[in-house]
């Protein structure tokens, strides 16, 4: 029988310690919505969606109530519309109808947020494929809740440099469309390498060709929790630490695996993954760089942070494996810069540099997140930036991701305002130093070797 | 049996497992383990419930109860007991 010090212990986490689900993320196949007339298309995807994920906000909100854990979000992940509206989009503007569908299905179901609207292209863009990436600008500033997502390279096919370079581009232009509120555009489109299929978390998820109908992913949370628990283990050895962070881990990911099984169960849809994700918000409390200040940094940033976060970022999905029956997604740690009052913080002292992020992103769960940069900075140096993010990932098989937000009109020493759980970001500055000659050439970068590793 | 965990935290005063057991019985739901402590003067209650046979839904319970802990000035929370189990059992 469970004993009031259990009770206890889980309500402090849920009413202290921010744990919470982040995320109950519906993916959706759009492949059977696929037509050649345009408006078909639009009328099957937005048919499907509004059919298949009516109850998912309520169901959500139910299970919420009768645990007592809170949700956070409840969103909504598609197949890539690259696959989706190839037949029938001919023009950019083709693609920003679909992307308006999507849009109109999401707030007609209530989701806050829709991934797919998204391309594969880690070997070469087929003709759709580029149309669909030239149309993220006017999709994202014409639409509120779309999310966006380019896959430019994998381990297995190296990096798509074309792409890449087309990507610096629509980084940019999506900032200008959206320049009145920041450039915040930019936060719903993110660049991968080794994207996965099964991501619950936005701005990155799209639902992979290699999944069902539909299914069910959860996206857990939890920093102030692991952040609570180290405290009580201050000054001891890395096997105390280590085994402190895996048991915390393992609560929070049981609590994401029974919110899982039972929304799956309610909606009657397949149970995917859980993605046992440390992710932050800018709340007070729900750091991960208070957890790796914890551990024994004076600020994120310094000398023993990679470190640290490579240890953190194992622990975490040790802890968690065990504790569901099916792990995927992005599973780690989350560093964004704008949603982790930590990571501003270091950022305005002067500890926390955009070098020092490339370097953890080889160690976390994704890659440079949420961080402004000057609006000023060229498209050339973008792609750059996505360039060195996506070889650290073909390189050392994981997913890496870019998202970066050059905030047009503002300049190192400034603050973006995003709002909620995006947060806010000071401006960072980026090396000027050019390499469009770099980024001017054509093709693609092979795959790498894998054998003398050195 | 739908064992749920109700628990009550507050500043102590007369009435409140009076007013928490009311509730219950009038929803049908049957108590099967109850404990109080007071410490420094905070009234702290967990009670095990079954709600198998309850006329409400769960969510309705859970919704009430925080309504009624507004009303006497305590915090009460209604939760599955899977929460717990899941967290603390293998």
């Amino acid at each position: 029988m469970i004993n009031q010090f259990e009770v206890i212990e889980t309500q402090q986490m849920i009413n202290q310690e921010n744990l919470d689900v982040r995320t109950i993320t519906l993916g959706i196949s759009l492949l059977d919505c696929m037509d050649s007339d345009l408006e078909k298309l639009n009328k099957n995807i937005y048919e499907k969606i509004t059919v298949l994920a009516k109850d998912l906000v309520k169901t959500g909100e139910k299970i919420e109530l009768e645990f007592g854990i809170p949700i956070v979000n409840k969103r909504i992940s598609v197949t890539p519309i690259g696959l989706i509206g190839g037949a029938a989009c001919k023009s950019p503007e083709d693609y920003v109808t679909v992307a308006q569908t999507l849009d109109r299905a999401a707030k007609e179901v209530g989701v806050n947020f829709i991934g797919g609207y998204s391309a594969l292209v880690s070997k070469a863009m087929t003709k759709s494929d580029e149309l669909l990436i030239r149309s993220v600008p006017k999709a994202l500033a014409g639409t509120e809740r779309v999310c966006s997502s380019i896959n430019v390279g994998s381990t297995r096919t190296g990096i798509n440099m074309d792409a890449v370079r087309l990507c610096g581009e629509m980084v940019k232009q999506t900032a200008e469309e959206t320049k009145d509120e920041d450039s915040i555009g930019c936060a719903k489109l993110v660049i991968f390498c080794n994207a996965p299929d099964d991501n619950p978390f936005m701005a990155g998820a799209f639902l992979g060709v290699t999944e069902g109908d539909a299914v069910i992913n959860v996206g857990v949370s939890g920093p102030g929790v692991v952040k609570h628990a180290l405290e009580q283990v201050r000054g001891k050895g890395f096997e105390k630490l280590c085994e402190t962070i895996k048991k915390t881990a393992f609560k929070v990911t049981r609590v994401g695996q029974l919110v899982a099984g039972e929304a799956s169960k309610r909606m009657g849809i397949p149970f995917g993954i859980v993605d046992l994700s440390l992710a932050p918000t800018p709340a007070v409390g729900d750091s991960v760089a208070e957890i790796l200040e914890e551990i024994g940094l004076e600020r994120v940033g310094a000398p023993g942070t990679t470190a640290a976060l490579a240890m953190l970022n194992d622990q975490v999905k040790k802890g968690g494996v065990m504790a569901s029956s099916y792990v995927g997604g992005l599973s780690g740690a989350f560093i964004p810069v704008s949603e982790d009052k930590g990571m501003i913080d270091a950022v305005n002292v002067g500890s926390l540099t955009l070098e020092k992020l490339e370097a953890m992103t080889c160690v976390c769960s994704v890659g440079l997140d949420m961080i402004a940069i000057p609006g000023k900075t060229k498209a050339s140096t973008i792609s750059g930036i996505i360039a060195d993010e996506m070889a650290i990932g073909m390189v050392n098989q994981k997913t890496t991701a870019v998202r970066l937000i050059p905030v047009i009109g503002k300049d190192v020493g400034d603050t973006a305002q995003f709002g909620g759980l995006l947060g806010y970001a000071p401006i960072m500055p980026v090396n000027e130093f050019g390499c469009d000659a770099f980024i001017a050439r054509r093709g693609r970068i092979p795959a790498p070797i894998h054998s003398f590793k050195n | 049996m739908k064992k749920c965990i109700i628990t009550v935290v507050g500043k102590d005063k007369v009435g409140i497992i009076a007013r928490v057991c009311t509730y219950l019985a009038e929803a049908n739901i049957n108590i099967l383990d109850i404990s109080q402590t007071i410490v420094d003067g905070y009234f702290n209650m967990m009670a095990i419930v079954d709600t198998a046979e309850t006329t409400k839904d769960i969510a309705a319970v859970a919704k009430e109860l925080d309504g009624l802990g507004k009303d006497i000035g305590v915090n009460i929370q209604c939760q599955r007991e899977e929460i717990f189990e899941k967290m603390h059992r293998l």
